[in-house]
């Protein structure tokens, strides 16, 4: 075997007084693929940070080329090659999609920059990803999963001799991680030491030549990806067996509870039409950018809309969230970080902030905020350190659990969930998936948005599918299967039209 | 710098931010005390507690302001504009109806309903037709200077003798040897401090200040509450002009001159960041108080001129700055 580039050896990390990482040892060898799997809070990220050289180590060190190296900051380990797609976005939301890509390492010719040079690179770096986004578009103008594809970009512009992703299909759909898959390969071919997170336990088993599992900052084991099975791999990473992660689909009664009749959304969702019945879950499913997030939002008040949204008989008035979230229909979003969490706040605040109202008039009682973070941590296994953390500091996994808790404390009776399981740890799905099964059991009725087949078939007893903008089909019972669901979301279904309502 | 060091250095630094305005007023007091035996006398402290009321009383409103991630530069102007404003009509008032009570009563309801409407109408053009605060406000700021110099044509409006001295109490009265406006003061800043810390607004003030789109996600009535803090800003402006107008009796083209920059100065030396997201009542007490007792200070030792008290103002505010972007960027 080759020896390896890069390497940790008995290293730990403390923040303040609390010790994340247990001495980690660790090796990346070139042309290998290397998968690190764990719940969330396990320590990936930080162990991630520690190689690209955003943390220092608090003990042991870190071996480059064999030799003993500690980076000055992640310049340096970027200047040696070393390469790192964080978990949550690194972009700069007002420049253009070409300029960070460069950002920090602007193309010059003489002392002015070559424009021309970098949108005409930055245009085939995305052609190479397959993606059609315009290199001239400011980045807070794209898509979640588009934003994902530009910080590929960004990373394969450089010339990468250790590459380390943190979760990079996390907000990718099926297509996309084909494709994102395709330049791993090709870096695994040219010799690139690639290192790799996700609670995909599939993708992992596909794509990684060895796994790595991390515990509570321990590793656990690492094995050649071929001698273990994802059972294997789940029940080393949870510390027991897992049974079925999908729950029994319950029913949903007869009667209709959210009624969608001709939503549009100017240039994003052409005449939509639903309806939802209690206790029913349903499915959203469909490729990014068709229209299904916008569809959400301009459903719960979010977004300026034509159409009508009926909740229980009751005609909710667009653009107007907090009346629909007193009428009982909340949303989660799937922009954690730009919409769902403020990362310089504690949990508490931002837990109850759709309902301060509710925690005391005209002072807020602290005792019930804190006795409601109390119930939150305990429902949703959220695992903070400290308590009063800042929630930028929390996993991407808890982050994620908090703002599930922070949707349904208000107790809604209609939920519209993006994305739910986004960057969650397979032991935590299986417990969201029970949630949601139970919020449908207990009569309420629930929307599941979701860009992983496996999520919408085992969750929903109904899947609406959705194509450039418009509703394309409607699959019900033995009918949700991944290649109907597929075929409507390419478009290749057009006599199935919009048999919703 | 890496992310990594300044990750590592944090947790010091955010102590620092939170005790460093209270060390600075400490140590400016053993100054004062070292250099003037008159300085921890009572008539020197009660003087300097009332000068600094008006632009404390601002300084509240405007940290709400702030910490919702906006604004406002006009607040010198406008109350300029609304003590001109308010001695004009009650002079009208005297030659009408004759002076007494009621015209005082009158005049200061005049000047509360001016600063609120003034604050109305930057928070509405602010939030409904989307101008930018800064903009806006350095517009009406030169509107109100202007509309003032233009009352007073270019001179000085005062208000009637006899009137001033039914008015005059209000400045130089008060209970137990405290004068009005440092009760009016301690009490807006007591008050101010149980909002911004215990109730849904100032939360909420926050949040928006943190983050607008996470704000607006969880149902956070963002325009409204933007709307409400320069609407309260205004109405602050207004109580300090009704407790202003008795010290002088009089407005001109420079009264309230600079009061702005010495509000957000205050706001931002006490702690809150200028950006948004974070803000603090009692800090901006303490940051007026650093800023009138450097005056004051300058005033009873002929150690350093006291034409160099904008310097050294300067200075303070460049310092807690500095401080303030060492803690914001580790986030
Ligand atoms: N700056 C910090 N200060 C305090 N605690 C931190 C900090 N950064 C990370 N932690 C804590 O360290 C632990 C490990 O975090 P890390 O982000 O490495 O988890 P992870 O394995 O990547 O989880 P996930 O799958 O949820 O992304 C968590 O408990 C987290 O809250
Ligand atoms: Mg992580």
């Amino acid at each position: 075997m080759t020896s390896p580039v890069l390497a940790l050896e008995g290293v730990t990390k403390s923040f303040g007084p609390i010790e994340i990482l247990h001495g980690v040892d660790f090796a990346l060898h070139p042309g290998e693929v290397h998968a690190l799997i764990g719940e969330n809070g396990a320590g990936k990220s930080t162990t991630m940070k520690i190689l690209a050289g955003y943390l220092d180590p608090t003990g042991g060190q870190v071996t480059f080329d064999g030799k003993p190296i500690r980076f000055a900051g992640s310049d340096e380990a970027e200047d040696r090659g070393i390469i790192m797609i964080h978990q949550e976005f690194n972009l700069a939301e007002h420049l253009s999609v070409d300029q960070n890509v460069f950002l920090g390492r602007e193309l010059r010719r003489g002392p002015f920059l070559d424009h021309k040079s970098m949108r005409a690179r930055t245009a085939e770096l995305l052609s190479q990803l397959e993606c059609r986004v315009d290199p001239a578009t400011p980045v807070n103008q794209l898509s979640v999963p588009d934003k994902q594809m530009v910080e590929i970009a960004k990373a394969l512009s450089r010339k990468a001799r250790v590459l380390i992703m943190d979760e990079p299909t996390a907000v990718l759909t099926g297509r996309e991680t084909e494709v994102l898959f395709r330049q791993i390969e090709r870096l695994r071919a040219e010799g690139v030491a690639i290192l790799y997170t996700s609670h995909k336990l599939g993708e992992v088993k596909r794509i990684a030549d060895r796994v790595t599992v991390l515990r509570d900052g321990t590793m656990i084991r690492s094995d050649r990806t071929t001698d273990v099975t994802e059972d294997d791999m789940a029940a080393a990473m949870v510390g027991r067996e897992l049974s079925d992660l999908f729950p029994a689909k319950v029913g949903g009664g007869a009667d209709a509870i959210l009624e969608v009749g001709g939503v549009s959304v100017p240039g994003v969702v052409e005449g939509a039409s639903l309806s939802l019945r209690k206790g029913e879950v349903l499915g959203i499913g469909g490729l990014v950018g068709s229209g299904r997030t916008e569809l959400a939002e301009a459903i719960a008040g979010l977004r300026p809309r034509s159409g009508t949204v009926r909740l229980k008989g009751q005609e909710l008035p667009p653009n107007q969230v907090a009346h629909a979230m007193r009428a009982g229909l909340a949303y989660l979003t799937e922009d954690r970080k730009g919409a769902g969490l403020l990362l310089d706040k504690t949990l508490r605040e931002n837990l109850t902030l759709p309902l301060l109202e509710t925690f005391g008039r005209p002072l807020i009682d602290r005792g019930r905020e804190e006795a409601a973070l109390d119930r939150a941590i305990d429902d949703f296994a959220i695992r903070a350190p400290e308590r009063g953390m800042a929630v930028g500091d929390l996993s991407g996994g808890n982050q994620q659990k908090l703002l599930l808790a922070k949707t349904l404390l208000s107790d809604p009776e209609v939920v519209i969930i993006d994305e739910p399981t986004r960057g969650i740890d397979i032991g935590t799905k299986q417990q969201i998936y029970t949630l949601i099964a139970k919020l449908a059991a207990e009569g309420r009725s629930i929307i599941v948005i979701s860009s992983e087949m496996p999520e919408l078939i085992g969750l929903a007893g109904r899947v609406i599918v959705m194509h450039a903008g418009r509703i394309a089909g409607e699959l019900a019972g033995d009918a949700v299967t991944e290649g109907n669901i597929v075929r409507l979301a390419m478009g290749m279904d057009d006599n199935k039209e919009d048999s919703a309502a | 710098m890496s992310t990594a060091t300044l990750q590592q250095t944090r947790r010091p630094k955010i102590n620092l931010a939170v005790i460093a305005p209270i060390v600075a007023l400490v140590v400016l007091v053993l100054i004062g005390i070292a250099m003037n035996p008159n300085f921890l006398s009572f008539a020197n402290i009660t003087n300097v507690l009332a000068r600094s009321a008006f632009i404390g009383i601002i300084a509240i409103g405007m940290t709400f302001v702030i910490t919702a991630g906006g604004l406002d530069l006009s607040v010198g102007s406008m109350a300029a504009f609304v003590a001109g404003l308010m001695i004009l009509v009650m002079n009208l008032l005297t030659e009408n109806m004759g002076g007494g009570l009621p015209v005082i009563l009158i005049g200061v309801a005049l000047a509360l309903f001016a600063g609120l409407a003034a604050g109305f109408i930057n928070g509405i053009l602010i939030t409904r037709a989307g101008i930018e605060a800064f903009i806006l406000t350095l517009g009406t700021m030169g509107i109100y200077r202007s509309l003032v110099t233009w009352l007073a044509d270019g001179g000085t409006l005062s208000l009637g003798y006899e009137m001033r001295e039914l008015y005059r109490p209000v400045y130089y009265g008060g209970i137990m040897g405290i004068s009005w406006p440092i009760i009016v003061f301690a009490a807006l800043a007591i008050l101010g401090e149980i909002v911004m810390r215990h109730t849904a607004f100032g939360r909420h003030c926050a949040a928006i200040g943190s983050n607008e789109k996470v704000a607006r996600y969880s149902s956070v009535a963002v325009l409204r509450v933007r709307l409400m803090t320069y609407v309260m800003l205004g109405l602050l402006v207004g109580i300090a002009v009704v407790m202003y107008v008795p010290r002088l009796g009089s407005a001109s083209a420079t009264t309230g001159l600079l009061w702005e920059l010495e509000a957000i100065a205050a706001v931002i030396i006490g702690g809150t960041l200028l950006k948004g997201g974070f803000g603090r009542v009692w800090g901006t007490v303490v940051g007026v108080l650093i800023l009138s007792l450097i005056g004051n200070l300058l005033n009873l030792t002929d150690f350093v001129s006291p034409y160099l008290n904008g310097a050294i103002q300067g200075v303070v505010i460049i310092l807690a700055v500095v401080l303030q972007r060492n803690t914001g960027t580790a986030r």
